[in-house]
């Protein structure tokens, strides 16, 4: 067990992270992850008010849809990545993450400039447990009457899985099809026995219960940034290749005269996946070497259980950012050889 | 429980030493392979250099973490497990045997009595994992 961000979580379960990491990409893994923080807003301006503060459009939502954004700040930084879930007009709930949910939901409110709204932190509501990989669908069917086919990426309904009031999100951090179930968190111990259950735990192809480290290699091969590490107040989302979050012509927002300017001038580093061409397995932190000089830093480096190679993500200056550069890592003073690939490093098959 | 072999000489980082005439064979105990996890990679010296009891001779590598190895003893390295290099996880499977790291030559076989016995280790992995 470790403290992450004031939870106790494990970081692996008994059948260790490589194995974790395979089910969920061969299966399916389950993951507890209500340590993430959930903020409600509600009233006549609840779209307006969120479609300021954060980088991608709202308004684009329609009852029962979820969106990927970035909480921004006036240089185009990010305060927090978050998930935006329209409940209805009038009301969307923003999953961000634990560490930045206190800094989050004070710089919410900060923010807050005479829109009608509501605002809560509603952390504490809800308990989140993710069902994920190519079995997640056959497994959660068994405990609910939704027809969960109907669920489109980045929908969700609200609805009952084992008689307990939830949301059913199709949405992950893994790379691979499945669910993220909100509920209350007094049925978060049911729910968790009830998955572990339906998706036959202990047996070869059974569901695993996952860890953190299982959470970060899986997020790493699917190419997700992790806040923090990828991205924080320091880097921009144009830097971070998160232009597609970036809605420059959706009206105004927190950043957006910044990032249109650095849109137009062009970055001067950004955000590339390496993959290790020498043995050795390069780490967060990291210096990044290219023609002698220590040009970047390793935001993610980790062995990649699925793909068997050893991956990671870096920022570089621009003008070495292009797919089959090779660089070296200082791997604690030993300088190991990489090329830089697309990402995400892993896709699943449709 | 971990395993812990009566026939071995223990240190404090979790090390093992079996002694082969003037000669030690080192590699990480069962209780170290266990709170690693899977290991991924294990980084080892080269036959020839030479180390000081305490330092570090290389690396062993989980998903998730690195962490250094060190020498119980001293003195020099007359072979390493070349295979550890294509099955890491050997150290995971057989901690005390096809998992060994590193052969050395001792400096002072004497050495060997300041580390602890079987039993020792047992209880000062007892009293870690508390």
């Amino acid at each position: 067990m470790i403290d992450f961000g004031g939870w106790d979580m494990p970081v692996q379960y008994p059948a260790g992270t490589i194995e974790e990491h395979l089910r969920t990409r061969t299966h399916a893994g389950l993951f507890d992850v209500s340590h993430m923080g959930e903020i409600d807003v509600r009233g006549p301006d609840a779209i307006a008010f969120v479609n300021r503060i954060t980088s991608n459009d709202v308004n684009k939502l329609v009852d029962g849809q979820a969106q990927y954004t970035a909480l921004t700040t006036p240089q185009g930084t990010v305060v927090d990545d978050l998930l935006v879930y329209r409940l209805a007009a009038d009301h969307l709930l923003l999953v961000v993450n634990a560490g930045t949910t206190e800094k989050d939901w004070n710089w919410i409110k900060s923010h807050h400039a005479g829109e009608q709204v509501e605002l809560h932190n509603v952390s504490a509501d809800y308990c989140q447990l993710a069902l994920q990989g190519p079995d997640a669908v056959s497994i959660l069917q068994k405990l609910t009457d939704v027809p969960l086919n109907n669920i489109k990426y980045y929908h969700f309904t609200r609805g009952q899985v084992d008689a307990i009031d939830s949301i059913i999100s199709r949405t992950g951090y893994t790379g691979e099809d499945g669910f993220e179930i909100y509920a209350a968190p007094e049925q978060a111990d049911r729910l968790w026995s009830k998955m572990l259950d339906a998706g036959n735990f202990g047996t070869e192809a059974g569901v695993l219960p996952c860890g953190l480290a299982a959470r970060n290699t899986l997020r790493l091969e699917a190419g997700l940034a992790l806040y923090g590490h990828e991205i924080d107040e320091t880097t921009t989302l144009l830097e971070a290749n998160l232009g597609w979050i970036c809605k420059l012509d959706k009206g105004d927002f927190i950043g957006r005269e910044t990032l249109a300017q650095q849109k137009a001038e062009g970055v001067k580093r950004k955000l590339v996946g390496f993959e290790v061409t020498d043995r050795g397995i390069a780490r967060d932190e990291q210096e990044v070497i290219i023609n002698n000089e220590r040009v970047g830093k390793v935001t993610s480096g980790s062995p990649a259980p699925f793909l068997k190679k050893n991956i990671g993500f870096a920022y570089v200056p621009a003008e070495y950012g292009s797919v089959g550069q090779q660089i070296s890592i200082d791997v604690r003073g030993r300088l190991v050889g990489a090329q830089l690939v697309k990402t995400p490093f892993y896709k699943r098959a449709k | 429980m971990a395993n812990v072999p009566e026939d071995l000489h223990y240190s404090k980082d979790h090390e093992w030493v079996r002694v082969e005439g003037d000669e030690a064979i080192i590699g990480i105990t069962d209780y170290a392979q266990n709170s690693l996890g899977d290991v991924v990679y294990v980084e080892l010296p080269k036959a020839g250099d030479k180390f000081a009891s305490n330092e570090p001779f290389g690396s062993v590598e989980s998903v998730k973490a690195v962490s250094e190895v060190f020498s119980p003893i001293s003195g020099t390295i007359t072979s390493i497990n070349e295979s550890l290099a294509d099955e890491p996880e050997k150290v995971n499977s057989d901690p005390y045997g096809e998992g060994w790291m590193i052969r050395m030559k001792m400096d002072n076989p004497g050495e060997v009595d300041r580390l602890s016995t079987a039993a020792e280790y047992e209880d000062f992995t007892k009293a870690e994992s508390e």
